[in-house]
Parts: C-alpha cells; structure tokens; sequence
C-alpha cells in the first residue's frame, strides 16, 4: 500500500516589544518571578486590556513577509479556559477575524521548489509560566500578556523534510522583519505539530495526531518521521490510528502515547467586548510595508545572479538578516564577494559559535572585514597572515593599521626577494640538482627555505614566479 | 418541562464552568434553566436575516496604546493577596496534565 | 446629619463659608449611617478613618469656589475597586477583597475632593434586580423596610434616599442604576454606554456596563456625572466625545418647549401596573403642558429584550466571572486535595446561586453548537433593539416611559423566580442593548411607594435627558417628598 502524508504546523512566535500585547508591563527576561506584572497580568476585578500597537503594526508585518493578505476589518475575541498560568481565564487571542490570512511561503527540498500555503496568522496574549515541584506547582506571570503571533499552515505540507524547510523558510523571513528573535532554543519560537497518513486516492484526510516535545527544528523532522512511519504500520496491519497527542523523546527518537483525545475542546469563542475593532487602513499597511527590508529569497537571487556566490553560500549567508546585512555591507565597500561569503560562513561562523554571540553583539565591522579582503586581494597580506589580521579584527582592530604595527606586509617586491632567493639556491645546490632530476619536491624544500629567510613574509606566488624562473636558467 | 436542556447537558455545562452542583440542587437547578433556555428560543421569532450582529457599542475605533513599558511596581502587593505563594511565585496543588501548557 | 434638605450646591457653600467643616460634615454623616443602617443595611463597609483623615487636609487646604464637589461625602457600589479599602462585589468570593488599585471614577472623585465614606450593597457581581442576592445581607427600601430597594445598586440608592449620602455611584448592567432610583423615589443615571470610564468596575456584562450617580435631585446627578465621565486610557471603549458641563444648563430658563418626545405603547402594555400607567400618562401631560409635544410611538421588538439581554449579559459574565478560580487572589475553598477541586470548589462554595444560574447560562450560550443559535441570535436581535430606538429618535428628542413594571416588592417576594425577575427589567434592558443614556426620576407614588420615571435619549445626549428631567422636577413635587426613615420630617 502507498501513503500520502498531511503535515500541520502550528508555529507561535514571540515578538519583541517593549511592552505586552494588552498591558503596558515590560516584556523583558530573566526579571524575579511576578516582577514584570501588574493588575492587569492578573487579571484582577475590574482591569481592561488596551491594545499595544506596536504588536497590530507587527502582526501586518508578518503578514506581508508571508505573502499573506492584511484583514483590514479586525478584532479580537476571548478563548476560555481554566489553567493557572491563564490568570483570567481566557485568551485573548483572534478568532474569526485573524489580521492575516492566505499566504505562503516557498521551500526549496532537494532541488524541487513548492509553495507551502498558510491559512491564517493571529495576534494573541502568551501565558504565564508553571513549574513543577512535587506536590505543588508555581505560577508565574511574568510571561503573561507577551505578544505572540500564531501562524497556521495549509495541509499542504507533504512529507517531514517539507516541514523542516517551511519552519526555516518562516523563520529566516521573520527573522528579517525583526519583528522578533524566532529563536526555537529560547522559545521565542515555538511549534505544534500534527501528522495523518492516508492510503493514496483516499480522499478523506487520515486520523491526525498531535505532536508534543518538539524543540528544535531537527526534533521536528524527526518526530515526524517516526510518526509517519508509525501510522503506516498501524493502517498495514489494519488498525486504525487514534486521535491523540503524543510526546517525541530526543534520546530514542520515538514518540510515545501521552493522552488520547476524548472529543473536541470548547473554548466558547466570542467577541473580546472590552477592546475596540481595528480597521487598517491602507496607508497603514503601505507605510509598514514600504519599511520592510528585502527578503531572503530575494537576496539569495541577487546573491547568485549578480554576485557569482553558490546557492549553497546564498543560503548560508540569508540565515540571518544581521549576516546578510554585513555581507551587503562588506560587499559595498568593493570586498571580494566570494571571499566575504566565506569569511562569514568560515571565520565569522565559528568565532561566533565558539563565543555563543550574535553577530550584532560582536566588535566585528564590515568596513574591517572588507578592509582585510582587500589587503589579501592586493597581495599585501597573504591568506596565512589573514589569519592573524581576522583575530585583531574581531577585537575591533582596523586591519591595515595593524598589518603595518606588526609588520605584517607582504614581501612581493622582485627586487628585495631576488637576492634572498638567490642565496638560498647557493646555499642548496643538492636541491638544484634534484630539480633538474625531475625531483619536482625540491621546489617545495626551496620555498620552505626562503620564507624562513623572509619570516614568512614572502609572497607565494612571487617567490614561486621567481624561484621558477632561476631554477630553469 | 419542555426539555430543552437535559440534566447531563446541565452537568457537562458545569464542567465548564468548573462548577459543581449536588443532586438536589440540579433537581432544582435544571428545570429553572430549562425555563430560561425556553425563554431565549422566543428570539427564533425575530428575522435576523441579513442582520450583522453587535457586540460593542462603544463609539471608539482603531483606539491603540503606543508600545512603551511601565512597570507598575504592583508585584508585591498582588502576591500579598495570592492565597498561598513562595518565593515569588502564586503556589497552587500540582498540575498534573501538562497537555494544556502554552495554549 | 441626613441629606434632605440640602442639594450639592448648598453643601458647596456652607463648606466655603465654613458654617460647617469638611471634617464636621464626614463625622455627622458617619454617624447618622451608623444610626440609619440597622434598619437600612445599604453599607457593607465604612471608610471611617480615612474618609476623616482625608476631610480634615482637605480643611487644612481650604475650599474654594471652583471645587463645588470637595468635602462632600460620597458612597460607591462595592463592584468599585477601591485601592486599600475592602471590595467584595458583595461575594464571598472576594470576602475581604483587597483591591490594590483604584477605580478611574474613584480617583476622579478624589480628584474632586469628594469624601468617599462607605461602599454600598449590592447583588452580588451586580447580578440581581432587589439586592437580596447580596451574599452578606439583603438592603431595605428607604420608604418601607419590608420592600426591596431594587438592585443592583439598591444599596446607593437606599443611601442616597435614606438621606445617608447626598450623592452614590453605581452600576447599571441591564437597569441596576434606574430601577433602585425608581424604587427609592431618587434620581439616578445609565450614562451612554462610553461616557463612564469602567476601569476598575468589577466586570459582569461588558459590553453593557455603565457607572452612574443616585442623587436626590436632576441638577446634583447632572455636576457629578460631569465630575466622573470622559475618556480614559485605561478603558479603550470609554469615547472620546467631550464631557459638558451637564448641571450649567438647568436654571430658571430651563424649558423643553418644543421638544418632541416619544413614548412607546409597548411601555404602557400589560405588566405595567396601573398606577405606574397613571403616573407616566401625568407626567406626558406635565411635559404638554409645558410646550413638548408626546407621540405615541413603537419599538416592536421590546419584548425580545429580556431574552436577547440575558443570553449576551450571562455569556459576557460567564466570561469575566471565570478569573475568580481562587489561584491569585479571593476566596479558595480549604479541602482540597488537587487544582480541580480549587477550582470548582472554591468557585461553588465562592459563589451564590444567581452568579452561578447566570455562568450556567452564559457558559451554555457560548457552548459548542448553541452559540450560533443563542449568543449570535441575540447579538442580531441586538442589532435591530436598536434600530427600533434609532427609528424613533431620529425625529425625537427623547423617549419616556416607566422605568419597571410596578413598585418596590416585598422582601422575599420575587426571589424564587427567576423568569418574574427578569421580566422586571423588560423596560430597562434595551436601553442598555442600544448603548443608550438613561435617566430615572421620581414620578408618583403608589400605595405611598415611589414610581420612577425612565428618559432614553440619543447617545452622548444626556444633556437633553438632564435638561427635561429638571423641568420635569420643577413642575412637580414629588421630588421633595421624602421617606418617614429616621423621622426628620
């Protein structure tokens, strides 16, 4: 028997305001427990919501980074549910008017591009926290009333590899509004997951089943896979999957049965009667968009036909707008496109993962980093000393002012290295001989000798021009 | 009694509502409802075809806060109210389904 | 001390001219509510200290002409947070509810250096027409102790009728401010649904929920609505129209000359006693005989509020009412062995049976596969309650009519029934469905009880409800008959 698979995701992002979505208390981390809350974020007698527009403003932002249409004639509405991180017991959150709805994002898998649709994005209220302790759980409400987007796939997702690339294709193009961190390892970003296999020409969708425990996009892939074949097996040998919600465990890489679903949930949905309806006006909508920043998927474009870069190292690079930026800007100041590729999927990279920084947070320039490219394209430094020259610049060294401290200038003048070369090929004449022997290795001893003579300062291709030259003489 | 809500409905209603009632005060509890219930279905008489439905009349639109923290300084006062708290934090019997997290 | 015989105005100038002290005032008044309240019951709670800590810096400071409203003794509902004074919504479930912020009305009256001194009674969460739903003690009519006083507000209105207060503030979900006036012959205001900031008002229907003043006469109601209304920050929904100066109009010129004024044969239908028919055909007279003209006029779906109220009012409350689940503040049940059992028990040990029926209601209105045909019906019906009103006050100035079927009941009487209940406010609750102001003032008696009188007018217009009301009083006297209670007069 063939199966199709119908992956859902149900991705919630954080945005980074100063305030919360419906009380002017700081969204901020790492504050005491209840320290960033008010009467409102608990939900005390008598308190109202009011609106923040900064996260509307973000909500029609990521509509438009996700091809989505802005619903200009919006509002919120109340989902009820009892929990303790819930202090008034309901969400605030959008219903039957979402600020965005019908829109897509493209994903490149393997080679073969698809647009994945999304059906709806909503602007809503996060929760509080609970930890556990034995007997007792703690509640805290610092984390209460910060905005979140939900964004909502179409059942268009086939297959857990597709599911991979959306979450990156949603990622990086959040990332690049800035509207937040999407950062899954600080939930910033955080995903629900269902999967239904059906035997292929089935029209009815499969038995779906949710997915919990799923913190890294690998997670995903993986938890879906197993679920995916899970379910198979279960309609082979003739059983029926169950609706349920299962947990992915990262060491065994399975899913395990957590409860089975007993029927729908009712969240008595209405209209939030205590905050006024938004209607978006075009100007609105035109001015956010006017100040969106070019997307990934047209910077890799540009990257590819107009600079010469990869896909590979267009992809790369377009993982991060901060990356980009700098690659822009490194780019700008006349530095070899290929080479600030590399320097930032190489060097960069890895300084920024050995040091668990950003790149925002580093002392790293463009203007340095074009700066150093430059001196290694103009031969005054060679790639060997680049290595060097790139330390100095991530302490926030300007690099041709630290190439002459440290006399790190390249020797390519003919003139001053002729008579070094010269010397050493009196001092070997072995060599020369194994030369003419067809011993090709001598040219590497001579070399070898003659940046020792120079400190390593000799340039490489200079010298080989030159040795070259005076060995078939 | 006409019917219109049954006792389980009634029960299932209070689950809800996280509501509990003894037998003898669904006994009562359930025709009064009923009653009411019968009371709301005269709107069926009323065409609303076509007729949006109102659910603010507040004459206020668009009205927004600009996105600039406060910090009320409330923390502590509120957590003096909580029934039971520790360090910091509203103390509550454990949670024991962890399902519901991060609705 | 009681508040017979003096209006606000008077009070303002015996303040300035020092006949009488801040202090002195807040004292007398203190002690004539101690006295009075036994055979009342309109407090739940004092403000004893500091309501005299307050008069006597606002007499150290001294009174000058422009605050016609400082040093005068003022009461609250107790569904308004006071921020260091207990507020209970007269629940159990908030017991000994210490709110730690104020609500916008209140610190407009402290802005005002208006002295609160108590918190009345009401049905609890405001739920309830007679205020026996109180979960502390029923309050009694002024004019006779074995009536209700209405409710919800039944405690501001008894306060203010019993002459304990000159001026109370209280809540009008469905007619909670209108129907108490009208019981205790007073004058009381549902403001357009906007005019009153509701921050810091303990929530029951949203999307109907107005705080309004209960004074003994139209022009002292017209200074203190002016001195709690306009916009607020805090209350999204609170309009941003301009607050007037709604008493500097009503003076001797006062006329409603050539008003057109509306009054629905669905108001004078059966259900309405016949004295009440009386009392409301008079003052159409009075409002004749002084220049207005009074058409008969209709709103066809009257009789579908009721219903289309108490599916939205119920499904709002089930809503606001679930915070209280006894995990951050209130009342949490003691033997409970898990975070179900704090939840439903100290909700069903927390709550009285009222708040419970409408949760019941509101929750099974919301539920799936009843919402479209309960809570979204009555939105449209909603809807078109107020087309109805739209209709008629497009070429009319106001509309008149009763403000409840009959008088103040007995004590006891109407309890058992909910249905009865409800049906009581059938006059009252479209005007809150259509977002509208609504004035109520002292129109006759029956049997020696008050008959009050409802004006609706356009939104944001009660400077037409104030204007018509106060040339109503001037023509007549009921006004300034007054109970036997405490035997002044």
């Amino acid at each position: 028997m063939n199966f199709e698979t119908t992956i859902g995701l149900e991705v919630h992002i954080e945005l980074k305001t100063h305030s919360k979505i419906f009380s002017p208390s700081p969204v901020a981390y790492g504050a005491d427990p209840n320290a960033n809350t008010n009467v409102i974020d608990w939900g005390y007698p008598g308190v109202l919501p009011t609106t923040n527009k900064g996260v509307v403003a973000d909500g029609i932002i990521a509509a438009l980074a996700l091809h989505a249409t802005v619903e200009q004639h919006t509002h919120f509405d109340r989902k009820n549910y009892f929990y303790p991180d819930n202090p008034k017991a309901y969400q605030i959150t959008q219903s039957d008017k979402p600020i965005g709805h019908d829109g897509w994002v493209e994903v490149d898998v393997d080679g073969v591009k698809k647009k994945i649709g999304i059906s709806e994005m909503h602007i809503e209220e996060d929760a509080g926290k609970n930890t556990h302790e034995r007997d007792h759980s703690y509640v805290d409400l610092n984390r209460q009333g910060t905005p979140l987007i939900e964004i909502v796939s179409k059942p268009d997702i086939a297959s857990p590899a597709e599911a991979y690339a959306y979450l990156e294709a949603l990622r990086q193009r959040i990332q690049f509004t800035g509207i937040s961190d999407v950062k899954m390892e600080e939930g910033s970003m955080r995903v629900d997951v269902n999967i239904s296999v059906r035997p292929v020409g089935q029209e009815k969708f499969g038995t779906k089943t949710e997915l919990k425990n799923l913190n890294s996009f690998n997670y995903v892939q993986r938890g879906l896979e197993y679920e995916e074949k899970r379910q198979q097996q279960v309609l082979m040998a003739g059983g029926a999957v169950q609706q349920e919600t299962r947990r992915f465990d990262e060491k065994t890489g399975e899913t395990i049965l957590m409860r089975v679903k007993a029927g729908a949930d009712d969240y008595r949905y209405f209209p939030e009667p205590d905050l006024p309806a938004l209607n978006i006006s075009d100007d609105w909508i035109k001015e956010l968009g006017d100040a969106m920043p070019e997307m990934p998927t047209k910077r890799r474009e540009r990257y590819v036909n107009e600079l010469g870069l990869t896909d590979y190292d267009a992809m790369v690079i377009t993982q991060t707008k901060e990356m980009s930026d700098f690659f822009d800007a490194t780019v700008a100041l006349k530095a070899d496109p290929k080479m600030a590729a590399n320097y930032l999927q190489g060097d960069v990279n890895a300084f920024l993962n050995d040091n668990h920084v950003d790149l925002q947070a580093t002392k790293l320039t463009p203007a340095n980093l074009a700066g150093m490219i430059n001196l290694i394209s103009d031969g005054t430094i060679s790639s060997k000393m680049a290595k060097k020259v790139f330390k100095a610049i991530t302490a926030g060294e300007e690099p041709k002012a630290y190439v002459e401290a440290h006399g790190l200038v390249q020797l390519s003048d003919p003139a001053k290295l002729q008579p070094i070369i010269d010397d050493v090929l009196d001092a070997n004449p072995q060599s020369i001989e194994d030369f003419n022997n067809g011993k090709k290795r001598a040219v590497g001893y001579l070399v070898g000798q003659i940046m020792k003579q120079t400190h390593g300062q000799a340039n490489p291709q200079v010298v080989n021009q030159l040795l070259m030259t005076a060995l078939k003489q | 009694m006409a019917n219109r809500i049954t006792r389980e409905q009634v029960q299932h209603v209070a689950g809800l509502a996280k509501l509990e009632f003894t037998d003898a005060q669904l006994d009562a509890f359930t025709p009064q409802l009923d009653d009411i219930i019968g009371l709301f279905e005269t709107l069926s008489e009323v065409d609303t075809t076509g007729v949006e439905a109102t659910s603010s009349v507040s004459d206020q639109l668009n009205v927004m806060r600009e996105d600039v923290a406060d910090n009320w300084g409330q923390s502590e006062a509120l957590l003096k109210n909580a029934p039971d708290a520790a360090r910091g934090f509203i103390k509550v019997p454990a949670i024991i389904d962890e399902s519901e997290d991060n609705e | 001390m009681n508040y017979f015989n003096q209006d606000l105005a008077s009070l303002h100038a015996d303040l300035v001219a020092k006949k009488v002290s801040a202090k002195e005032l807040t004292q007398a008044t203190l002690d004539n509510i101690k006295d009075t309240d036994t055979k009342i019951d309109a407090f739940l709670n004092l403000n004893e200290d500091a309501a005299l800590a307050q008069a006597a810096k606002i007499d150290e400071a001294g009174i000058s002409d422009d605050q016609p409203l400082a040093g005068i003794p003022v009461a609250l509902k107790d569904n308004i947070v006071t921020k260091g004074l207990t507020t209970t919504a007269a629940s159990k479930m908030l017991g000994d509810f210490n709110p730690v912020y104020d609500a916008t009305v209140t610190e407009k009256l402290a802005a005002a250096q208006m002295i609160t001194v108590g918190k009345t009674n009401l049905d609890e969460f405001a739920m309830g027409g007679s205020t026996e739903n109180s979960a502390f003690k029923p309050t009694k009519n002024a004019w006779d102790q074995t009536k209700v006083p209405g409710g919800s507000s039944g405690g501001s209105a008894a306060a203010v009728a019993s002459g304990q207060v000159p001026v109370a503030l209280g809540s009008d979900t469905g007619g909670s401010i209108r129907q108490p006036a009208s019981f205790n012959g007073i004058v009381g205001i549902k403001p357009t649904y906007g005019r009153v900031s509701r921050w810091g008002l303990i929530a029951f229907g949203s999307s109907l929920d107005q705080i309004g003043p209960l004074t003994h006469g139209v022009k002292d109601n017209a200074t203190v609505l002016s001195a709690i209304a306009g916009h607020d920050d805090h209350d999204l929904t609170s309009s941003t129209q301009a607050v007037p100066d709604f008493a500097a109009d009503l003076n001797d010129a006062t006329s409603v000359n050539g008003l057109r004024i509306g009054l629905p044969k669905e108001y004078l239908a059966d259900g309405v006693s016949d004295d009440v028919k009386t009392a409301i055909l008079a003052a159409a007279d009075t409002y004749r005989k002084l220049g207005a003209t009074v058409d008969e006029v209709s709103l066809p779906h009257n009789k579908y509020g009721v219903a289309a109220y108490y599916i939205i009012a119920s499904s709002e409350a089930s809503s606001n009412l679930q915070r209280f689940d006894g995990i951050r503040y209130g009342y949490r049940a003691q033997d409970v062995q898990n975070l179900e059992d704090v939840y439903v028990k100290s909700r069903s040990e927390g709550f009285g049976d009222e708040v419970k029926r409408r949760i019941m209601l509101g929750t099974f209105s919301l539920s799936a596969g009843f919402y479209d045909a309960y809570f979204l019906k009555a939105a449209k019906v909603r809807t078109v309650i107020m087309n109805d009103f739209k209709a008629i006050l497009k070429d009319h100035d106001f509309i008149m009519g009763p403000v409840a079927p009959t008088p103040a009941f007995g004590l006891g009487d109407e309890i058992k029934d909910p249905i009865t209940m409800y049906m009581n406010d059938v006059l009252t609750i479209p005007v809150n469905l259509a977002g509208l102001p609504g004035l109520s003032l002292p129109a006759g008696f029956s049997n020696g009880l008050p008959v009050g009188m409802q004006l609706i007018g356009r939104p944001f217009d009660e400077s037409t409800l104030y204007r018509a009301g106060y040339a109503f009083e001037q023509s007549t006297d009921f006004h300034t008959q007054l109970p036997t209670l405490g035997g002044q007069n």
